[in-house]
């Protein structure tokens, strides 16, 4: 008896998990879809990060379960390339002095003939940790500190890793809009 | 601010992180200088374009199905370990025991009236009131045969401005028992009832916790428990009925 009493228990923190963590799971896989550049890969990502997630469910406040369970898939996703002995190639964050010019030439970049494909590939093409910060950002909406407590690092180094993917974004895209017009 | 510094701090410009001041400085000189403009414009339309590009993945519905099973078998119910439970309830009973001879019955008590009151808020918050929607209690009693050991007593308190709402099955106490709905104006009560023999309590009485109020009694071997954010005063009136 004792026992059913613990499984209604167990119910009504399974139901909670659901309506806490299940409506964020569009974006936990926009995440890992953009970390993984794979959908079945992201997939698996998202999977084990949700088990995760309900593991540490119940130490969880309840303070953002949004960017909770995002810092939760990114993590999932380290350990994922380090079980598939992958190295990510990162890039060494410098201070903001890197930053000199946003775009080489000083012309307007013609962003309308940036078609969704090229986009895509611009930023696929970005370091890991660039990309995850340009997600965040741009498609999460999550602010500085947010991106900060998700990927453990000072404000100072999520200003300048979007300051540089930007840069490298628009000189992918000049030199794709400059490729057209020869 | 000069060009240089002006550059650094152009992203954060861009997206609103910079404090008032920040963001006056930059302002100032981007209005002069042909090349900041330049690069606040390809930032803006870059981050639209990201925004607004569709760039965004869904999950498939495929990996929402998988991920609830997943968690649903990662959850096991520990009922499906008996030999665990055997010992534990051993170990319980040993404890029960010794909280007996020590008469320490309060706490629990005060477990089922923490119970009664969950089951009843769940029973609205998960919008799963009644398992039988009637007002008849020719309809809502003969619904409960077969799936308890008892029968509960249902009366149709209508006329005296408690609605029957209807049924439903419920687990309090460690048994399934009969949760019967009622209404008065806006507000839901719920009344539990199962034969009184298995419950730790025997008092009468009445209490309240959390904003709710609770009337409990006993009559005929059944337990009543009455539950409801509805003022005591109502509450009472609605347990006098019943128990005529």
């Amino acid at each position: 008896m004792l026992g059913e009493r613990e499984r209604v228990l167990k119910q009504n923190e399974l139901t909670a998990f659901n309506e806490a963590v299940l409506p964020h799971l569009d974006a936990a896989y926009n995440v890992a879809r953009w970390l993984t550049r794979n959908d079945q890969d992201a997939e698996d990502v998202v999977q084990e990060a949700s088990l995760r997630a309900f593991k540490y469910w119940k130490g969880f406040s309840g303070r953002d379960c949004r960017s909770w369970l995002l810092a939760i898939v990114r993590n999932t996703y380290y350990s994922w390339l380090r079980q598939r002995s992958v190295q990510p190639e990162l890039t060494p964050d410098g201070d903001m002095d890197d930053v000199e010019e946003v775009v080489p030439n000083p012309e307007n970049v013609l962003l309308q003939n940036a078609d969704r494909e090229l986009l895509k590939a611009a930023l696929e093409d970005l370091p890991v940790e660039f990309r995850e910060a340009i997600v965040l950002r741009e498609m999460e909406g999550l602010s500085y500190k947010e991106i900060a407590d998700i990927a453990a690092v000072p404000i100072g180094t999520v200003m300048s890793r979007l300051a540089r993917a930007r840069k490298r974004l628009l000189i992918y895209l000049t030199n794709a809009a400059a490729r057209n017009y020869l | 601010m000069t060009c240089r510094e002006t550059k650094n701090l152009l992203n954060a410009y861009v997206d609103g992180e910079l404090d008032s001041a920040g963001s006056l400085g930059v302002e100032k000189h981007v209005q002069g200088c042909a090349s900041c403009l330049t690069d606040v414009e390809n930032l803006h339309a870059l981050a639209s374009e990201i925004e607004n590009g569709g760039l965004r993945f869904t999950a498939p519905q495929r990996l929402k199905t998988n991920v609830q099973a997943a968690i649903s078998e990662a959850n096991p119910a520990p009922t499906r370990s008996i030999f665990n439970w055997r010992w534990a309830s051993a170990v319980a009973a040993a404890v029960l025991i010794v909280f007996v001879s020590m008469q320490w019955l309060r706490p629990s008590q005060e477990m089922l009236v923490n119970e009664i009151i969950s089951s009843h808020v769940r029973s609205m918050m998960a919008n799963h009131i009644t398992d039988v929607a009637s007002s008849d209690r020719h309809t809502v009693k003969p619904w409960f045969g077969g799936k308890l050991d008892y029968s509960p007593p249902v009366k149709d308190l209508t006329e005296q401005g408690f609605r029957l709402v209807g049924g439903r099955l419920d687990y309090v106490d460690s048994r399934p028992v009969a949760a019967l709905v009622y209404q008065r104006s806006q507000h839901l009560i719920n009344l539990f009832v199962w034969p009184s023999n298995n419950t730790v309590t025997k008092q009468e009485g009445q209490l309240t916790r959390q904003g709710y109020n609770l009337i409990h009694w006993t009559q005929s071997g059944m337990s009543y428990w009455l539950v409801s954010e509805l003022n005591l005063a109502e509450l009472g009136e609605c347990a006098r009925l019943l128990k005529e």
